[in-house]
């Protein structure tokens, strides 16, 4: 069992009025830009479940918004997400999906399309109490928190790239906490996620890019 | 390592080490969560500060809530508290004063601690803030109380549920409730089995308290019920305080509010199909089916 922190009790610190559809939504899109690389022009947010029922009278909305820029839960701006949003540039879209039932009720994917024009879409749930994960990258299932620092490696699913990873982690001197591999299909893209209780150095990213079959890294770290 | 998985090992602990029940909770913190005692403490004053913004903001600019059903209630039980007697007494008319005020404010989406829920997050500061005011009692004193209201809800989170979708409002306003009683005993120097003893019967008094917000929004009967669960907590704390003991376990409890939320039906569990939602007024201007937490 995961640790209940007397914070996870009294907390989290929120703009209200949900844990779930609002401070967890502001959650999930916070986690969702930290994965982002690049300077963020687009988004277009897929509501599902009780949150495509609900979102308005929950500031749902505005709360995803608001975590895209940056905000976190208890960030009073999430009012004025839209406004901001509009002056900063960024184009972005609510679209409500009831049809896909086999979900859990409180899904979003966020398709961020950055000034480059690469696109990072993930799918997030907010599972009760502000708590949150991250279930799926691109098309790939993955299971995610944002609980530790982490790094997250898109890679060929090719033979090696896992002893490289831990090679270039063992050379820093970081500790794994956790270490998982995600793939579409065999020998196609997949993703590695390793959460450490240290914070990752900036230099990590080159050391791992050095490998031909690691196409991309992002470092996520938890503060 | 300093940690409990039940009242009964909680409390084994403060008879052991001579400890408050917000010590030993101080102390998990640190050892589980790998911080200082120092931040432990700094991010709980962090947190009271903000239950007092909510409430001073509240009486200071009122406001309508983002579905419209609520706003201004705080600011009519102040003036009401200021022209007339208030029939409570001071504590209680206080309290359920502060606890709609951050209802009002958690429903305009302003900033407010979940405690244990947003959805409930006026009782623990509307009893505590209270009784601070009446008892001219220091911000380390409620600090600490906190961290006491922290370790009921956690036994709840662990051991049973605080999501009114899973429980109904029992396991939401009723634990918030069980949390500010056992807190208000602690802050008005009871023991630690006397808190345990209160926050037990609140669990009792709200035994099968159903989930069903009108619109399925968080505003409506939520904040009323907020006001309501300050009283249940504070009977619960002067109880406890005078001796009275519980024949139930505050764990009893915690596990039996759990298996009568499960027995609860789907439409009494926070999907607006039921209870006050579905009342002719509740339902009049109803839209959504299913609310937040």
């Amino acid at each position: 069992m995961p640790f209940i922190s007397v914070f996870d009790v009294i907390g989290p610190n929120m703009v209200g009025p949900s844990s779930s559809h609002t401070a967890g939504a502001c959650a999930i899109a916070f986690l969702a830009q930290k994965m982002n690389i690049g300077v963020l022009k687009k988004v277009e947010f897929t509501l599902y479940g009780s949150f495509a029922r609900t979102y308005r009278g929950h500031g749902t909305d505005r709360a995803l918004l608001g975590g895209i820029m940056g905000f976190s839960t208890d960030d009073i701006r999430i009012r004025d997400s839209f406004r901001i949003a509009e002056e900063r540039g960024i184009e972005f879209s609510f679209t409500p999906d009831s049809t896909e039932t086999d979900i859990h009720p409180n899904t979003v994917d966020i398709r961020m399309t950055s000034d480059n024009g690469s696109t990072l879409t993930v799918r997030g749930e907010s599972v009760g109490g502000g708590k949150i994960k991250i279930v799926r990258l691109n098309h790939v299932r993955i299971d995610f928190t944002g609980e530790y620092n982490a790094i997250i490696i898109i890679q060929k699913d090719k033979p090696g790239v896992a002893a490289h990873i831990t090679r270039c982690l063992s050379e820093k001197n970081i500790n794994i906490a956790f270490m998982r591999i995600f793939r579409e299909t065999k020998g196609d893209n997949a993703y590695t996620i390793v959460e450490s209780d240290d914070r990752l150095p900036a230099g990590l990213k080159d050391q791992l890019l050095a490998n031909p079959n690691v196409q991309d890294a992002m470092i996520i770290q938890n503060d | 390592m300093t940690d409990f998985k039940t009242a009964k090992e909680l409390l084994t602990l403060c008879q052991d080490h001579q400890w408050l029940i917000s010590d030993v909770m101080k102390r998990r913190e640190c050892d589980l969560g790998e911080v200082s005692m120092e931040q432990t403490v700094r991010r709980m004053e962090r947190a009271l500060e903000i239950m007092k913004q909510a409430v001073s903001s509240a009486l200071k600019s009122p406001v309508k809530s983002m579905g419209g059903l609520i706003g201004g209630e705080a600011e009519k039980l102040s003036a009401h508290r200021r022209n007339h007697r208030a029939i409570c007494g001071d504590v209680l008319s206080l309290g359920i004063t502060y606890a709609m005020a951050v209802l009002e404010v958690n429903a305009s989406m302003g900033v407010i601690v979940a405690a244990p829920t947003a959805g409930a997050s006026g009782i623990v500061p509307g009893l505590l803030l209270a009784l601070q005011q009446d008892n001219s009692l220091s911000d380390a004193q409620v600090t600490d109380a906190l961290f006491n209201a922290g370790a009921v809800g956690y036994l709840a989170m662990r051991n049973a549920t605080v999501a009114g979708a899973v429980g109904g409002c029992q396991a939401e306003t009723g634990v918030a409730a069980a949390m500010a009683a056992s807190a208000a005993v602690e802050l008005m120097g009871g023991t630690p089995q006397q808190s345990l003893d209160a926050a037990s019967t609140v669990l009792m008094n709200l035994l099968g308290l159903v989930c069903d917000p009108v619109r399925g929004l968080v505003e409506y009967p939520c904040q009323n019920r907020n006001a309501s669960g300050v009283a249940v907590a504070l009977t619960a704390a002067e109880t406890a305080l005078s001796g009275i003991r519980q024949l139930i376990s505050l764990d009893e409890m915690i596990d039996t509010m759990y298996q009568v939320g499960k027995r609860i039906p789907y439409e009494l569990r926070e999907t607006a199909l039921g209870g006050c939602a579905a009342t002719p007024s509740g339902c009049s201007a109803c839209r959504t089916d299913a609310a937040g937490t």
